[in-house]
């Protein structure tokens, strides 16, 4: 295909000792693309994404980027290409502070000495305002600890996180799954206006009125395997139901 | 809802004493101890008896700095009493064994301490993933073993007298271990309060999984934070032997216990994440006064040590409700 594509992923398997996570499975994913991808609990979604984000190595199968063959062997390398992982529990830390979880592990500092670094968190306090207000994240104040906000204030937290740092992709795990339906509503506004920053997205969810929603294409996961994919255009709710169940198997297409 | 800055600044202080509140309530015990002690004894708030205080609790309090590190990431070091004496006898058996000079019996005293919690730590982040309790346990029994070992249990006296400034020296006339004790303490504060590499202690304490994922190499934090320790036990140990004179290889014989009371009476969390070596130091400083009033007030030391458990238990008790 001569398509380019931001990601794709082909004859990816995984097995977790006897049990078979992954099987042959495939993924494309072009620019500024928002990318659902559903299936039933234990159908491998989690599986796959902690294999792009590099949390878990595939057994076999290749991994492309932006058309160039890569291997994704830690969290480090998923970032340097511009991949950022937003996990389903979230990955932020509970006692510290906003601004301290929006730059982990990538703090501004300034060096001393050659080898100390020193944190410089007026810079960074500008930047988390500057950020959060560009997405239209109001957050009172930035030293709050994280674990004293509500779920869909941290989810919001942990997706701007995301979109912060995540230069090309950004994965976003179940990002609605613990939330009432108005701060449920905000996340997807949110996620909508990601592509606008030159973004791609996956999102992985189980409610297919979120994914109708906000998606530009759904692709279905069914026991470790492919089981379908659709533009959300040429596809409706019962359809993709019946490739998550599987109640159809004429209906089963692998792409490559 | 809008809040004019006035409002905002308000809320923004009352916060920030909130967010300190780990050190409210070890700083108002210390207070209401301080007031106690100088009504019951005219001898307590003279300036000779602070100072005596302070340079008895100055031992303790240094190996607390390290404990406090490795409490945050979530950890503990009982090897910590063990090494302060394996130091104090390296350095011991360099000043008069080898002959060595000050500064290089030090040295190795140090660098012994720092390749215990070298040890500790790759026991912890190596593949077998030792529980710390477990790892520092080993590690407890092998400093001391080793330090007994080195003179088959026999002290090592007559240091040459120009190694007493460490431990029995002034600067004005304020004790040296005190003045080590608070540039150790100062260092600290700064590195956990104001360095990238501080905040990662509290990052793994808080959340081990959610640091790594964001980046973090728990395994270099983890091992920072038993290599502090041993580092902070080994000088704790060399400022004893100073002090006494004498290289004791059952030195500092249960100061683990000690230092981990005074880093939880100081509010730090026993399951990480949280802690201030601020609280560590009034910790330390509570556990002197504590037993320096008692002892003014002829109080037996056996009683002492119920005293000193109950404040533990008032203290942790308050912390934990604190938290909710």
């Amino acid at each position: 295909m001569s398509i380019s594509f931001l990601l794709e992923l082909k004859n990816i398997s995984k097995n977790f000792g006897g049990v078979r996570a992954l099987h042959n499975v495939h993924l494309n994913l072009g620019y500024n693309e928002i990318l659902a991808i559903v299936g039933d609990n234990g159908a491998g979604k989690s599986t796959l994404m902690k294999i792009i984000s590099g949390a878990i190595l595939p057994d076999s199968g290749n991994i492309f980027f932006e058309g160039k063959k890569v291997s994704i062997k830690s969290p480090q390398d998923s970032l340097g290409l511009g991949i950022q992982m937003c996990y389903q529990d979230l990955a932020l830390i509970n006692c510290l502070d906003i601004q301290s979880n929006l730059f982990m592990g990538r703090e501004i500092s300034r060096k001393f000495l050659g080898h100390i670094h020193f944190l410089d968190k007026k810079r960074m306090r500008h930047h988390s305002n500057e950020h959060l207000k560009s997405l239209g994240i109001s957050i009172p104040y930035l030293r709050e600890k994280v674990g004293n906000l509500s779920g869909g204030q941290r989810q919001v937290i942990a997706i701007s996180r995301a979109v912060y740092w995540g230069k090309k992709l950004i994965i976003l795990d179940e990002p609605t799954a613990a939330l009432g339906v108005q701060e449920s509503g905000k996340v997807l506004d949110l996620i909508r206006t990601l592509t606008d920053k030159e973004l791609s997205v996956i999102i992985i969810s189980h409610n297919l009125q979120h994914v109708f929603s906000v998606a530009d294409r759904v692709m279905v996961l069914r026991r470790g395997e492919n089981a379908g994919d659709r533009t959300i255009k040429e596809t409706d709710g019962e359809e993709v139901v019946k490739m998550i169940t599987g109640a159809e198997f004429s209906d089963q297409e692998i792409r490559g | 809802m809008k809040k004019g800055p006035a409002d905002s600044q308000m809320t923004e202080i009352s916060r920030s004493i909130l967010r300190e509140s780990i050190v409210l309530p070890p700083l108002i015990g210390l207070i209401l101890l301080v007031v106690l002690a100088s009504v019951l004894s005219p001898y307590f708030m003279t300036f000779k008896n602070i100072i005596n205080v302070l340079r008895q609790v100055s031992i303790v309090a240094i190996i607390s700095v390290g404990m406090t590190y490795v409490i945050i990431t979530g950890g503990i070091d009982l090897s910590v009493g063990s090494v302060a004496a394996l130091s104090g006898m390296i350095t011991g058996l360099f000043l008069k064994n080898v002959g060595a000079g000050l500064f290089v019996s030090s040295s190795m005293g140090i660098i012994s301490g720092m390749l215990c919690g070298l040890f500790s730590g790759f026991l912890i982040t190596s593949k077998i993933r030792m529980p710390p309790f477990i790892a520092t346990l080993a590690m407890m029994s092998i400093a001391r073993g080793i330090a007994l070992m080195m003179t088959s249990g026999r002290p090592i006296f007559n240091l040459p007298e120009s190694f007493s400034f460490l431990g029995g020296g002034f600067f004005w006339d304020i004790p040296i271990p005190i003045i080590i004790m608070l540039i150790i303490y100062l260092l600290a504060h700064i590195s956990l309060t104001y360095t990238k590499s501080g905040l990662y202690f509290y990052a793994i304490g808080g959340d081990e999984e959610a640091a790594r994922v964001t980046g973090i190499k728990n395994n270099v934090v983890k091992m920072r934070a038993y290599l502090i320790s041993g580092f902070c036990a080994s000088i704790a140990g060399i400022v004893l032997t100073s002090r006494v004179m004498v290289s004791e290889p059952i030195a500092g014989f249960l100061y683990e216990l000690e230092a981990i009371a005074a880093v939880i009476i100081g509010g730090a969390n026993l399951f990480g994440g949280e802690g201030i070596v601020l609280g560590t130091l009034i910790g330390a400083v509570i556990m002197g006064v504590l037993r320096n009033s008692l002892n003014l007030l002829n109080v037996s030391t056996y009683l002492q040590q119920v005293v000193i458990g109950f404040v533990i238990v008032t203290m942790v008790s308050i912390s934990i409700l604190r938290r909710g």
